[in-house]
């Protein structure tokens, strides 16, 4: 019986040791032909002209920015309504707007893109008098509603679990209740507070489907009303017609490995705050 | 001993839900000196240190009838404010409570909320308090550390260091040394016979010789009432109450 246990764990090993392998080996060839400055530096991706070109910056950029705007707004967004759940919210309130933000964790990425196609992006053409509303502005609209539900139940799992003798020693010292809870209770809750953060990067730095629908989906170096192009939507746009053994091909993979790295770098992390909480 | 009253209850009530935990209690507590509620667990004598600091607040479904008086003014009247109040009527626990701060943020997180800003201004209070709490020589080279990382005798004067920041005139101190051993118990006692210079102090004990060693003053309490109330000597010595006398001769509780 224990046989069946370790199989089923190994498993998942095996699983991440393969895609490990795969993306390494698939990936390496590309990066050596264009090399890695070029490639990690060059500013211009044509894969299909007559001279191709291979620089990924501006996905990468645009990933970095999508993820860091999404991050501007969906954390203190998500913040303050994990300490407004944890705290100040009445059980009532709270047993309805809980479950409404653990369902925005359930829809599928594919609708929020659809959303976003449909309402995000003419809005935003309206708003701001553009030829086109597919930009970056409105994936990191979309990536931000997307990783509210990790920082809101991650963060507000951190405050709940502030031992109560805390907040009862600053508010028996004469602070107010709001006083207290940002002044006592978040520091306490700090290292969980930023792996909810960790972990909304994650979420949306992987983000492949939702942003593909609003961006636009543009090789152009980021900026914000332009149409945009992420590592993942790289990827997933040009793997459908890329010739099989071509460089294209071979470069869509290097892109593959080069998300994956950022992946496991936010994972490093993540693993090292969760660390750093329970050493404490 | 001067006797001017500072807190006082009239006809004081209150309810948790349908249980009634506390029945007309009327009380008169004089300023600088130290009073020591006494009783068997679940008297009441813990709730009502909470009433006087208004801590009881916090607890959903609770009531309270009757008046309490601090300076001759109704706390629950109100137009008092809260904070004000809780500035002036410290409090120390049971289990010593830290912040998971430096030892100096565990002091200053007063003063600092108060509005208090001027780093030398915080130097002295933390130094006066730590001080006052026979506590400054343990510590003086680890301000910055985590006040975590202490004994819990140590935590629990740093919790009354932190109290004595903000001022106050009142501390009040719910089992405080119960959680402690016997030698941090004793540093303790010591610390409230010097205080009560300074400072009104009312005291929750289960330890009656400690009530007997520490206090001025002893209000017994059971189920609820307030049995006997005056000087700790008279109250251990010749109870009026039958029931005082089963308690403190060990018959029950």
């Amino acid at each position: 019986m224990h046989i069946l246990f370790l199989i089923c764990g190994l498993i998942s090993i095996g699983f991440v040791l393969f895609i490990s392998i795969y993306l390494i080996i698939s990936g390496i060839p590309a990066i050596r032909e264009i090399g890695l400055v070029d490639f990690l530096f060059g500013q211009t991706w044509a894969s299909t002209a007559s001279e191709p070109q291979f620089g990924i910056l501006p996905f990468i950029l645009t990933s970095i920015y999508g993820t860091g705007g999404a991050i501007l707004i969906g954390v203190p967004v998500g913040f303050m309504t994990a300490v407004f759940l944890a705290k100040i919210a009445p059980p009532k309130v709270a047993a309805v707007v809980r479950p409404a933000v653990d369902l925005l964790a359930g829809i599928p990425s594919v609708v929020y893109g659809l959303i976003g196609m449909m309402v995000l992006v003419p809005a935003i053409r309206e708003l701001f008098n553009l030829p086109d509303g597919a930009s970056l502005f409105a994936a990191i609209i979309v990536l931000a509603v997307m990783i509210l539900p990790s920082i809101v139940s991650v963060s507000e799992t951190a405050l709940k679990a502030v031992p109560k003798e805390y907040e009862e020693a600053s508010l028996a010292l004469g602070a107010t209740e709001v006083e207290t809870y940002f002044r006592v209770s978040v520091p306490a809750a700090k290292s969980g507070i930023a792996a909810s953060i960790v972990l909304g990067i994650g979420r949306a730095i992987g983000e492949a489907m939702a942003v593909i629908m609003v961006a636009g989906n543009v090789a152009n170096m980021p900026s914000l009303f332009s149409s945009v192009r992420f590592l993942t939507t790289a990827v997933a746009s040009e793997m459908s017609y890329a010739a099989v053994g071509s460089l294209q091909q071979q470069a869509l993979f290097s892109i593959a490995l080069v998300l994956f790295l950022f992946i496991m770098l936010i994972n490093v992390i993540l693993n090292m705050l969760l660390k750093w909480k329970r050493e404490k | 001993m001067d006797d001017t009253t500072i807190l006082s209850t009239e006809g004081l009530h209150l309810h948790y839900g349908t249980a009634h935990a506390l029945k007309d209690i009327n009380i008169e507590i004089p300023e600088k000196q130290v009073t020591a509620l006494i009783g068997p667990s679940g008297c009441g004598k813990s709730t009502f240190l909470k009433t006087l600091d208004r801590m009881n607040d916090l607890v959903p479904g609770v009531r309270i009838e009757g008046k309490v008086m601090y300076r001759g003014q109704d706390i629950y009247a109100p137009s008092v404010d809260v904070t004000w109040l809780r500035r002036q009527i410290g409090m120390v626990f049971q289990k010593p409570n830290p912040f998971p701060m430096s030892i100096y943020d565990n002091i200053a997180y007063g003063p600092r909320t108060h509005g208090t800003r001027s780093k030398v201004k915080l130097d002295e209070i933390v130094e006066q308090s730590l001080r006052q709490a026979a506590i400054w020589d343990e510590v003086k080279d680890r301000l910055k550390k985590s006040a975590l990382g202490l004994s819990g005798g140590q935590q629990q004067r740093i919790c009354i260091a932190r109290a004595l920041a903000v001022q106050p005139e009142v501390l009040l101190m719910d089992e405080a040394t119960s959680a402690l051993d016997p030698i941090s118990t004793g540093k303790i006692e010591e610390l409230i016979a010097d205080l009560k210079k300074e400072y009104t102090i009312i005291i929750v004990t289960h330890n009656m010789q400690q009530a007997a060693r520490i206090s001025d003053k002893t209000a017994f309490f059971l189920l609820g009432e307030l049995i006997e109330y005056g000087d700790t000597s008279l109250l251990f010595s010749r109870p009026t109450d039958k029931r005082t006398e089963d308690y403190i001769t060990g018959r029950f509780g």
